[in-house]
C-alpha cells in the first residue's frame, strides 16, 4: 500500500472542475494529508518490521548458540567415542547410538499409541459426532492438550508404569516403555486436532456424491474423506513424530538413565533419549556441569535435535500446504 | 438379491435397499471403535486428574493454605511451594511484557503491512518452523545468550545471570512464535470490509490498524495471549537449563529487585525435583503441586474461552 497516496499530478484549485471532466486522463487528488502523518505513518511502519524482524533474529541466535560449541565438541573429543559401549559423557563416552535409538524407540511407542487414538478421535469428531457431541469432547481434548509434559512425566512415573508397564513385564520403575506412552498421550491430541482440521476441510460436495453413489458412513470416511484429507494426516503425524522426539520431562521422569546409559534395545529397560541426556548433563545431576568435553556433548545433542526436528516441521509444512491449496 | 425374493413388489424392494441397510454390523463396529479411541484419549484425562487429586488430597486438606504459603525445604512435613509460584508468576509476567508487544508488532507487520514477496514468506516460514523447535533447544539459547547478556549489563545479581531476566527471556523467545501465529489468525479475522471501509473515508492504514483492526481483534489476540502465556506457565525443560533451582534456596524477605535477580525457581521446576527426591513423603507433595498448576492453568484456559464465547463475533 506504501505509496499508493502519492499525488501524480497536483490538483489546481484555479482550474475549474469542468475541464477535468471532460477529459479522459484520470483525475490524482492527493489525499495523504499533512506531511507529519505520513512521516508517523513510516515511523510506525518501521517499529513493526523491527518486530518481525525479531524472530529472524532468534532463529539465527539458536543456530549460531549451538554450531559453536558443537563445533569445538567434534574438534575436541576422539571420534571413536562416538561409537562406544553407551552414553557416559562424565567418563567421555559418547555413543551416539544409545541416545539415537533411545530417542527413536521412544518415539516409536509413542506413535504406536498417539496414531490410532488421534487419528480415530479426529475422524469420529469430524466425522460421526454430532454438533452437540464435539462441542463437548472437543474442549476435553484441548484440556489434554494443555496439560504440561512435567505432569505427564509424573503421570508416567507414578501410575502408568507400576498400572501398565509392569503388569506387563518385569520392567523396573523407570522404563522407556513407560515413557513411550507417556509421550504417546502428549501427541494424541496434537495428531487429532491437526488431522482432524485437515478432514474437515475436505468440501462436504465430496461426502454427499459419495451418499449419492449409495456408500455407507465409513465408506464415505474411509474411502473418501480420509484419502482426500491425507496430505493434512501425513502432516499431523510427522509433525507428531516431531514432537515426540523434542519431547523432554516425560523421558527425563520416566524413562530412567539420568547419568548415563548403556547401549539398550529393550524398550522394558531404562534407556537414553537425546533430550533426557541434555537434561541431566543442564542440571548437572551426573556431576559434570562445567567440566569440558561433557559439557560441549549438550550443544552438539542440541544441534542434532534442531536439525531432525527441522526437517521434519519443514515436510510436515509442505504437506499442510498441499492441503491449503486443494480446497 | 432381494429382487428375487417372491411375493415383494418393486416398491418394497427399493424402500428396503434405500432404507433397511444403512446400520450394518461393520459400520457400527467402525464407529464404535473410533469412539473407543476418543473416549480412551479422554478417559487417560479423567484417570489423570482423578489420580493426581487423590494422591494429593491428604496434603491439600491436611496442609490447606499452609502448603500453598510455605517456603521450599527439605523436609517434606513443612516444605511448600510459595518461592515456586511467586518465580512462576514473576517469570509469566515477564514473559507477558517482552513477548506481547513484539508478537503483536510482529503479526501487525505481516499482517498488515507486508509485502508479498520472498522476504516475508522467509519471515513466516521461520516463524512456522520456530514454532516446532523443541523447547529444550530455547534452553539452550538461554544459556549461551540470555544468560551472559544478563549477567553483562549487570542484573546478574549473586547469580552470574541465572535469575528470572534470563529465564523470562529465554522463556519469551519460547512463546513469541506462537503468540505471532495466533494474533495473526485474530487479526486475518477481521473481514477486509472493515479496513476497506477506513481507507474510504481517509485514514491511513495506521489509523485503520489502531481504531478499527486492532479493537475488533482484540478478543482474539487476548485469548490467544492467555493460552500461550499458560504454555509457558507448564513449561520446564528451558528452565532447567538456565538454571532454574532444583534444590532449596532461602528467599527470606528479599526485595523485589534481589528475587528477580537473585536464584530462582518455578512451579513447574519444583514438581521435577520433587519427582526426583527419593524420601517417598515427597510423591503426595508433588501430585498436590501438581493439582496447584493445574489449577491455575484450567483457571487461565477458562478465562480464555470465556472470554472467547462473550466477545466472538461471527461476520
Amino acid at each position: 500500500m506504501e505509496g499508493a497516496g502519492r499525488p501524480t499530478r497536483p490538483l489546481h484549485p484555479s482550474r475549474p472542475l469542468e475541464s477535468d471532466w471532460m477529459t479522459t486522463e484520470p483525475l490524482t487528488l492527493d489525499l495523504s494529508g499533512p506531511v507529519p502523518r505520513l512521516r508517523r505513518e513510516r515511523r510506525v511502519r518501521r517499529v513493526f518490521w523491527i518486530a518481525a524482524l525479531v524472530s529472524v533474529l532468534i532463529s539465527l541466535l539458536i543456530v549460531g548458540s549451538l554450531v559453536g560449541e558443537a563445533w569445538n565438541f567434534i574438534r575436541t573429543i576422539p571420534l571413536a567415542s562416538l561409537f562406544d559401549i553407551g552414553w557416559f559423557p562424565r567418563r567421555g563416552l559418547f555413543d551416539l547410538r544409545t541416545v539415537i535409538v533411545g530417542t527413536m524407540l521412544i518415539a516409536g511407542i509413542a506413535m504406536l499409541i498417539a496414531t490410532p487414538l488421534g487419528l480415530g478421535a479426529a475422524i469420529y469428531l469430524s466425522e460421526y459426532a454430532t454438533p452437540r457431541a464435539r462441542r463437548i469432547l472437543k474442549p476435553m481434548l484441548e484440556i489434554l492438550a494443555g496439560i504440561p509434559s512435567v505432569v505427564l512425566g509424573y503421570f508416567a512415573l507414578t501410575w502408568i508404569s507400576p498400572n501398565l508397564v509392569q503388569k506387563i513385564s518385569s520392567a523396573g520403575v523407570f522404563s522407556m516403555a513407560a515413557a513411550g506412552i507417556g509421550v504417546g498421550i502428549l501427541v494424541t491430541p496434537l495428531i487429532a486436532s491437526v488431522s482432524e482440521d485437515a478432514m474437515r476441510a475436505v468440501p462436504s460436495s465430496l461426502r454427499e456424491a459419495s451418499y449419492g453413489l449409495g456408500a455407507r458412513k465409513a465408506t464415505t470416511a474411509t474411502r473418501v474423506v480420509f484419502p482426500a484429507a491425507i496430505s493434512g494426516i501425513a502432516a499431523s503425524l510427522i509433525l507428531g513424530v516431531s514432537r515426540a522426539i523434542g519431547e523432554t520431562m516425560v523421558v527425563a521422569m520416566a524413562a530412567g538413565a539420568v547419568g548415563g546409559s548403556l547401549f539398550e534395545m529393550n524398550v522394558f529397560e531404562p534407556g537414553q533419549t537425546m533430550t533426557a541426556a541434555m537434561t541431566a548433563l543442564a542440571i548437572g545431576s551426573d556431576q559434570v556441569a562445567g567440566s569440558g568435553n561433557a559439557f560441549q556433548s549438550l550443544f552438539f545433542l542440541g544441534l542434532l535435535l534442531f536439525m531432525i526436528t527441522l526437517v521434519l516441521n519443514v515436510a510436515s509444512e509442505r504437506f499442510v500446504r498441499r492441503v491449503r491449496e486443494k480446497y | 438379491m432381494a429382487a428375487r425374493t417372491p411375493g415383494l413388489s418393486t416398491a418394497d424392494i427399493v424402500k428396503e435397499s434405500l432404507a433397511g441397510k444403512r446400520h450394518t454390523v461393520g459400520g457400527m463396529a467402525f464407529e464404535a471403535g473410533l469412539l473407543v479411541a476418543l473416549l480412551i484419549a479422554l478417559g487417560v484425562l479423567v484417570t489423570l486428574l482423578a489420580d493426581m487429586l487423590a494422591r494429593g488430597w491428604g496434603v491439600l486438606t491436611g496442609r490447606g493454605l499452609d502448603f500453598v504459603t510455605s517456603p521450599l525445604s527439605l523436609t517434606p512435613e513443612t516444605a511448600g511451594v510459595w518461592q515456586s509460584i511467586v518465580g512462576s508468576v514473576m517469570l509469566t509476567a515477564f514473559v507477558a511484557i517482552v513477548s506481547f508487544p513484539i508478537g503483536i508488532g510482529a503479526a501487525v507487520y505481516l499482517e498488515e503491512y507486508a509485502p508479498d514477496n520472498r522476504f516475508t514468506r522467509l519471515v513466516n516460514t521461520n516463524i512456522r518452523n520456530l514454532a516446532g523447535v523443541p523447547s529444550i533447544v530455547y534452553g539452550i539459547l538461554g544459556l549461551t545468550i540470555f544468560v551472559r547478556f544478563v549477567d553483562a549489563v549487570g542484573a546478574g545479581g549473586g547469580t552470574v545471570g541465572k535469575n528470572i531476566l534470563a529465564g523470562g527471556l529465554t522463556m519469551a523467545a519460547l512463546v513469541l512464535p506462537i503468540m505471532i501465529i495466533t494474533a495473526s489468525e485474530a487479526l486475518r479475522a477481521v473481514p477486509d470490509s472493515i479496513r476497506e471501509a477506513g481507507f474510504g473515508v481517509g485514514a491511513t492504514r495506521w489509523e485503520v490498524i489502531r481504531s478499527h483492526v486492532l479493537p475488533y481483534a482484540a478478543p482474539g489476540i487476548l485469548t490467544g495471549t492467555i493460552l500461550t502465556l499458560a504454555r509457558a506457565f507448564g513449561e520446564t525443560a528451558p528452565l532447567l537449563l538456565v538454571g532454574a533451582v532444583t534444590g532449596f534456596f532461602s528467599s527470606g524477605n528479599a526485595s523485589l529487585w534481589e528475587r528477580t535477580t537473585g536464584p530462582y525457581t518455578a512451579l513447574p521446576v519444583t514438581i521435577f525435583s520433587w519427582t526426583r527426591q527419593p524420601d517417598s513423603d515427597f510423591r503426595a507433595l508433588t501430585a498436590a503441586a501438581i493439582v496447584v498448576l493445574l489449577v491455575v492453568l484450567f483457571l487461565a484456559n477458562g478465562t480464555a474461552i470465556l472470554l472467547r464465547n462473550r466477545y466472538e463475533r461471527k461476520w
